[in-house]
């Protein structure tokens, strides 16, 4: 095979690859912009004849989405800053300060890895019901805290400050700094791209997290966006636009966050994945 | 403040949330299961009965469990080497030197793993809607019979299947990616002047150069999959005639629509020993095979 051939395999192959991921999405979009019941109709339209917001002012208005979305923004923020913080402290203290089982609490965490996160949810639903934090922001929160990127941001922040040269940190011993001045002025500066890292895997995975929310949020008016289009489209199973449109509004916000800061997320991924 | 001293400082938010929300409710959940707490006990603890490995006892004569079981075991067994063989593709092409614009399709394909679950299997319903679907409508005009391919017990678990596959491949295709330009050219530069064949390179150097990050790669996506709750949740609600019900799935209901926690529990621990079994399982093949190698 000659390699004009071989290219053209080759691109084709990648070309179809990314109409095959890119079109149910590009698809989404289009639907959105039609009118009620445009898409029940063959051949199924590709583009909207009478492009209009109709759907999107209909989810804002009558279906709550704006309340869902702004929950969303909320309690992923509130997530990604919580472990974040939990995170960093924990993983510069098993890289970077001496104390006794270290290694052995570090080695625990680990293994704590194998167990899934689903293992917990009954008695911590039962949990948070005795506490009263059932169907509250806070019921989703705290435990998203510890399961959605808890020993894995450990992990990620101890690999990253390891690199950083022990010296560094000892000249600043030598000159008398304290142990809490050296973590802000000297260490937090540097752990910040790996900072960025963790923030936006966190977010993106709290964002799209359903099980844990659809479980402890009983009430409409704590609904994520994921749990609250779930439960709008068991109602509108054959309204494609609304549907559409709430899908938008849902995974739209990710996209854009995930195309911004791209570079930071595939480090994370990979830096991840070598665990192993 | 010593370093000791500051060390448990650091370390007491997140062990604090771990513990918390983590460690005591999984040892919980063993004791759960170990007891008859339903919507009696709920209403009144007084009501709480110790039944010791009923829960379990009951489970395992229950056709439904192994039904789901089954179930998960197919999504695992088909959808996992489909997905890793799709994203070893996706990564073989973004790394011949002959691709073209490699960051706009690295990006386009890796698309589908940042969405969000719930939303794209509600483009995955309308696209394999019965009457108003593009699929059928595509397959019509190839002289296809419209298939009901949701609501056909048959077809509805290869459809979440594929769903799966095209939701996660990404994924995996970025790491794959990456052990792939680990690999020194070197060593294909060799097999070159030796004459040996794409295939043969292939074979020989890329394979058994992947071959740990494809097992890593292997068990953590076994481990996710076994985890199968959101797809058929959204898209097939378990139907039709509960042919996409997966234990997890199975642990919901039972817990959080029935209020049987004390069997849920047992369901949850049922499935987190089969999936440590099978991956550990894995682990022991795969680093045997390695140090044959």
């Amino acid at each position: 095979m000659s390699t004009r051939t071989a290219s053209v395999w080759i691109n084709g192959a990648l070309l179809i690859g990314a109409a095959v991921t890119l079109f149910p999405l590009l698809w989404m979009l289009s639907v959105s912009f039609m009118q009620p019941g445009a898409a029940s109709s063959l051949p199924p339209p590709v583009w909207p004849a009478h492009a209009t917001f109709h759907n999107y002012r209909e989810l804002f208005e009558h279906a709550g989405m704006g309340r869902y979305f702004a929950n969303s923004v909320f309690i992923s923020t509130a997530i990604t800053l919580l472990s974040l913080v939990c995170n960093t402290l924990a993983g510069y203290a098993f890289a970077k300060l001496r104390f006794a089982g270290r290694e052995k609490l570090f080695a625990a965490l680990i293994g704590g890895l194998v167990i899934p996160a689903q293992v917990a949810m009954l008695p911590l639903f039962l949990l948070l019901k005795y506490v009263g934090l059932v169907n509250t922001y806070a019921g989703v929160i705290l435990p998203s805290t510890a399961t959605v990127f808890g020993i894995v941001g450990i992990f990620l922040v101890r690999q990253y400050t390891r690199g950083i040269p022990d010296d560094l940190l000892e000249a600043a011993r030598v000159d008398g700094a304290g142990e809490l001045r050296i973590f802000v002025q000297i260490v937090l500066p540097l752990l910040k791209p790996i900072l960025v890292t963790l923030a936006v895997l966190t977010f993106l995975t709290a964002w799209n997290d359903f099980m844990w929310p659809l479980i402890v949020l009983t009430g409409q008016q704590h609904y994520t966006l994921p749990v609250g289009l779930a439960s709008l489209s068991r109602e509108h199973v054959q309204d494609f636009e609304l549907m559409m449109a709430g899908a938008v509004i849902t995974v739209v916000p990710v996209l854009i966050l995930f195309l911004a800061l791209q570079r930071y997320y595939i480090r994370g991924l990979l830096l991840g994945s070598v665990k192993g | 403040m010593n370093r000791s001293s500051t060390a448990w400082l650091f370390l007491t938010p997140a062990l604090l949330v771990l513990g918390v929300f983590f460690l005591i409710p999984v040892l919980a959940g063993l004791l759960l299961s170990l007891t008859d707490y339903d919507i009696y006990a709920l209403a009144d603890i007084h009501n709480l009965r110790f039944v010791g490995l009923h829960n379990y006892w009951e489970l395992l004569h229950r056709p439904l469990f192994w039904a789901a079981l089954g179930h998960t075991l197919y999504f695992v067994i088909v959808g996992v080497p489909l997905s890793i063989g799709v994203s070893l593709g996706a990564a073989l092409l973004l790394n011949s030197p002959l691709a073209r614009a490699r960051a706009f399709f690295r990006t386009a394909l890796f698309a589908p793993v940042v969405t969000t679950v719930v939303a794209v299997a509600v483009i995955w319903r309308y696209l394999f809607n019965p009457k108003y679907g593009v699929v059928n409508f595509v397959l019509a005009h190839l002289g296809v019979q419209p298939v009901d391919w949701l609501g056909d017990p048959h077809w509805a678990m290869p459809m979440i299947i594929l769903f799966a596959v095209w939701k996660n491949f990404g994924y995996n295709m970025i790491i794959l990616l990456a052990g792939l330009q680990a690999i020194p050219a070197e060593l294909y530069e060799a097999a070159r002047i030796d004459g040996a064949s794409a295939w043969r390179q292939f074979r020989h150097i890329t394979l058994p150069s992947l071959a740990p990050i494809l097992l890593m790669v292997g068990i953590l996506t076994v481990a996710g999959y076994f985890q199968l709750f959101a797809e058929p949740y959204v898209i097939t609600e378990g139907g039709p005639l509960q042919s996409t019900v997966s234990v997890l799935y199975l642990m919901y209901d039972e817990g959080f629509k029935y209020w049987n926690m004390g069997t849920a529990s047992a369901v949850a621990f049922l499935l987190f020993v089969i999936m440590f079994g099978v991956t550990a399982l894995m682990w022991r093949v795969g680093e045997a095979r390695e140090s044959l190698a």
